[in-house]
């Protein structure tokens, strides 16, 4: 397949595990292949007679020859492939992603926006995902763009190949192909009173077509099968145990491969002793570079030979969580991303009130309950890699470097997963099984521990957040600067109208790994500025909300702020001893967010209960509103655990609390009633919604336990133990 | 010389009304017999610490942690997975409340929550709200799916109590 690159979108800054060298460095001695490319011919003799249709991205090859909407293809297949689809001689239709499901229920949605368009039912759709050699490429499942960008390319080679089964239809009948119908996986005929299925049309084709601009597609006011709440596709599959994850991935012969951890963050090897590892039969030992692993019969003889090495390291000393702070502070590097208008000085001088405020986020983990995982098999000089993953390529990339192999060697597969959170960018996994598996001999599987999990994957980047602001006497915004340390830069930007703003990004050479994390830096930036905002409306002495929609002109979000606030009862609810109010929310990846929340504080005993949630949430027409809901009530529970109790703690290069026994995550007990708002906009596009809805979460609570005691919270997690009187 | 890892064997399983045999160290976990040396991969492995639920198996119909059970303390009892719930092409109830309520996302903790659930019902057909948060406690969802897999069991005891 295709392996140019999608056109280009800037990637965030805080996404830094894109940007990683490789984990380990090998000895280079793999073959060479090359990558696959097939001609049309080829290509039907495996994927069996009917009709393909391929969406060409933007400068596609024969696109430019052809100067064409779409084209038959007679030879090569076209390069630069978005996605494709398949209808095959028995009916099935069979839809080719780069995209990854790792719950956020895209598998289904996707099958929605396929079926809309070609008019078939639902579950004539099967999609392949994840594929390295079946599906096109694509950097990866993340930054909520599956649904603005896959959803569109799906939805439009769709409506190609309905295009294409009623021109053969009308050939066959010889009638315009204007007089026919297409619907329910049939093309009819009303004059004539005819119809036939699609298969019926695809049987003894060999028909190739590409696409490269948008066919006019069907508006969401239409939609019959998206805008639905289909159910989840495989779901019986789930309850019955039957879904195979990475990590369950089973190989004939498989062996169960560990690796070696170092005592901490960038020790060096000194020592090694293994002999008494490498004597116990069937136990292979790699000791490569930096690499030290072993591959056994079963995973307990894997922990047994893993702990029965001597090794001796090199550790330095390096800072804890105590000193964080201070240290993101000294070392930023100078900023980035800098955004600049008006004169803040001057505004900040006049200001009627000013408020000048520090918020710190600690670094957090994702705890995907499916850590990683990766089963490797050798075989003939290729590697074919079960793992985890939100973006296959990269990591067949990371693989075919590691090894020294062409990428068309490498294939990697990714089965629906256990979750990733933005944590499963990277391909340690995958690189140690592969390295495992080629000196066994045999494939081996390995599957991360939880406190691997913890300890060795990355960070949602901790951070300092400084701003500094002023309003007039009316609570007009005046002044606005805001500088962000090292956490990210993502929604730094104030959606709230301000003449004279400063916003800044300051990276730091983080102590810890750090990487992408569900919504990134924009939970941080939303937690500083929408806490800043209450406080702002404080000093103004005005309603929270009043003070949010005099400053805003976006009528988006100024409605989900006013639905939200209506559905809660803002305003009108009293108010018990102890109780308090707040509201949080934002503009982030095309969703708009309000949320709205009550706590409850003891001060005696110094517990803090969240009572009940409500968040209104615009994402452009809604795809499917029973899987929206799943996300924004899923999306917000995982907030909970950031916004009140999670954090990473770390001292001279190890993690302290690398158990889910020391780690707090939200369970049953934490969860209050979380009550949806979805405002569809059929009128917009529709934007990605599993990361936007999380961000409203923790400025509402912090500013309801102000509400509630006065006491205002600038960092994250807010009450690890407690607020005691 | 006396191997380096020797103990005793386990060759019998009672698993979901069959009887496997096999040969497994006694220390090993049942999670990993079950997933490795089995095939019955529905159990899942969360943490290996008894924390997060994803195991749990029913062992004579009590909900356990079987990645910190080791095989050898198993015995002649019966074991329960996930597997074992479907009788004849129909789901178990709580399958069946858990798919209708779409009681999941990535669906990685929902076999640990059904069957922890499973014991529930059990022993109380017919629990409040908070008993059954308060017995689904040990069970981690990641995805926080929680208010709806309060709303399956829910279900489920309802289905249960009218027929």
């Amino acid at each position: 397949m295709s392996d140019e690159r999608q056109p280009e979108f800037s990637v965030e800054p805080e996404r830094y595990e894109f940007d990683a060298g490789p984990v380990y460095h090998f000895d280079k001695t793999g073959g060479i292949g090359s990558p696959l490319a097939l001609g049309r011919r080829e290509f039907f003799k495996i994927m069996g007679g009917g009709i393909a249709v391929f969406l060409v991205l933007r400068e596609g090859h024969g696109a430019q020859e052809s100067g064409r909407r779409s084209f038959p293809i007679e030879e090569n297949l076209p390069k630069n492939i978005g996605a494709w689809l398949h209808i095959g001689e028995y009916g099935v239709v069979t839809v080719f992603t780069g995209k990854v499901e790792i719950g956020q229920n895209i598998r289904t949605s996707l099958s929605q926006a396929v079926a809309e368009e070609l008019h078939a039912p639902l579950e004539a759709i099967q999609l392949v995902m994840g594929d390295t050699q079946q599906t096109p490429f694509d950097m990866g499942t993340f930054g909520s763009r599956t649904t603005p960008t896959m959803n569109l390319q799906l939805r439009r080679v769709a409506a190609a190949a309905r295009d294409t089964l009623v021109e053969i239809a009308a050939k066959a009948w010889k009638v315009d192909a204007s007089k026919l119908v297409a619907a329910d996986g049939r093309v009819s005929d009303p004059a004539a009173h005819r119809s036939v299925p699609y298969e019926v049309l695809a049987k003894g084709q060999t028909l190739a077509q590409a696409i490269v601009e948008g066919d006019p597609l069907t508006p969401a006011t239409q939609w019959k099968i998206e805008g639905t709440s289909a159910p989840k596709v495989h779901g019986r599959d789930f309850v019955t145990g039957r879904h195979t994850f990475p990590a369950d991935t089973i190989l004939p012969g498989m062996l169960f491969g560990k690796v070696l951890r170092p005592a901490a963050f960038g020790a060096t090897l000194t020592a090694l002793d293994a002999a008494a590892a490498q004597a116990v039969p069937g136990v292979t030992v790699v000791h490569d570079g930096d690499f030290v692993g072993i591959a056994a019969p079963s995973e307990l003889e894997a922990t047994r030979a893993i702990a029965a090495i001597h090794a001796e390291w090199k550790t330095s000393p390096q800072i804890s969580n105590r000193e964080l702070f201070d240290y993101l502070k000294k070392n930023a590097e100078p900023g980035r991303e800098r955004d600049e208008k008006g004169n803040v000085e001057a505004a900040l001088a006049s200001a009627a009130h000013r408020l000048e405020e520090t918020y710190t986020v600690e670094y957090i983990a994702r705890v995907p309950l499916e850590p990683r995982a990766a089963a490797a098999l050798w075989k003939d000089g290729k590697l074919t890699v079960w793992t985890g993953t939100q973006r296959p390529f990269a990591v067949r990339d990371e693989l075919a470097q590691a090894f020294g192999l062409a990428s068309g060697s490498v294939r990697v597969i990714m089965p629906d997963m256990g979750s990733g959170y933005g944590g499963k960018h990277t391909g340690e996994a995958a690189v140690a099984a592969a390295r495992l598996a080629k000196a066994a001999g045999k494939p081996v599987k390995l599957v991360w521990t939880r406190e691997e999990e913890f300890t060795w994957a990355y960070f949602r980047p901790a951070g300092v957040i400084e701003i500094k602001s002023g309003i007039g006497t009316d609570g007009t915004l005046a002044a606005w600067e805001f500088h962000n340390y090292n956490s990210g830069a993502a929604a730094i930007g104030t959606p709230y109208e301000v003449a004279n703003q400063r916003i800044e990004f300051h990276p730091v050479h983080s102590p810890l790994r750090q990487g992408s994390y569900r919504g990134l830096a924009a939970t941080a930036n939303h937690f500083a500025r929408e806490c800043h905002m209450d406080g702002l409306a404080r000093a103004a002495q005005m309603d929270p909300l009043a003070f949010r929609l005099k400053n805003l002109k976006d009528e988006r979000l100024k409605d989900v702020f006013k639905a939200a606030a209506q559905k809660f009862g803002w305003g009108q609810s009293p108010k018990s001893p102890g109780h308090g109010f707040g509201m949080g929310g934002g503009f982030e990846k095309g969703g708009y967010v309000a949320t709205c929340a009550e706590v409850a504080v003891d001060r005696s005993s110094g517990e803090v209960r969240v009572v009940r949630v409500e968040t209104a949430f615009d994402c452009g027409a809604v795809v499917n509103p029973n899987g929206l809901r799943n996300q924004i009530v899923g999306a917000n529970i995982m907030g909970l655990g950031g916004a009140l109790f999670e954090a990473i703690e770390f001292a001279d290069g190890r993690i302290t609390n690398p158990h889910l026994a020391q780690y707090r995550v939200p369970r049953f007990s934490d969860t209050p009633p979380i009550e949806v708002v979805l405002i569809d906009r059929k009128d917009q596009p529709s934007a990605g919604a599993g990361e936007t809805p999380l961000v409203g979460l923790a400025p509402a609570v912090g500013n309801a336990i102000f509400d509630a005691t006065g006491v205002r919270l600038r960092a994250l997690p807010m009450v690890p133990n407690g607020l005691k009187a | 010389m006396r191997p380096l890892f020797y103990m005793p064997k386990v060759t019998e399983l009672h698993i979901n009304g069959r009887t496997y045999a096999l040969q497994a160290d006694a220390d090993e976990s049942l999670l990993s017999v079950l997933r490795d040396r089995l095939g019955l991969t529905g159990s899942k492995y969360g943490c290996g610490e008894g924390q997060c639920g994803a195991c749990t198996v029913l062992i004579d119909g009590n909900p356990r942690r079987s990645c910190i059970t080791k095989v050898g303390a198993v015995g002649a009892k019966s074991i329960t997975t996930i597997e074992g719930l479907e009788k004849n092409g129909r789901l178990h109830p709580l399958q069946q409340a858990f798919l209708d309520a779409e009681a999941l996302q990535c669906g990685y903790c929902t076999s640990g929550m059904i069957l922890t659930a499973v014991a529930l019902l059990d022993s109380q057909p017919n629990p409040s709200e908070d008993q059954i948060r308060h017995f689904m406690q040990g069970n981690i969802c990641r995805c926080g799916t929680y208010p709806r897999i309060v709303e399956a069991i829910q279900r489920a005891a309802a289905a249960s109590k009218k027929s």
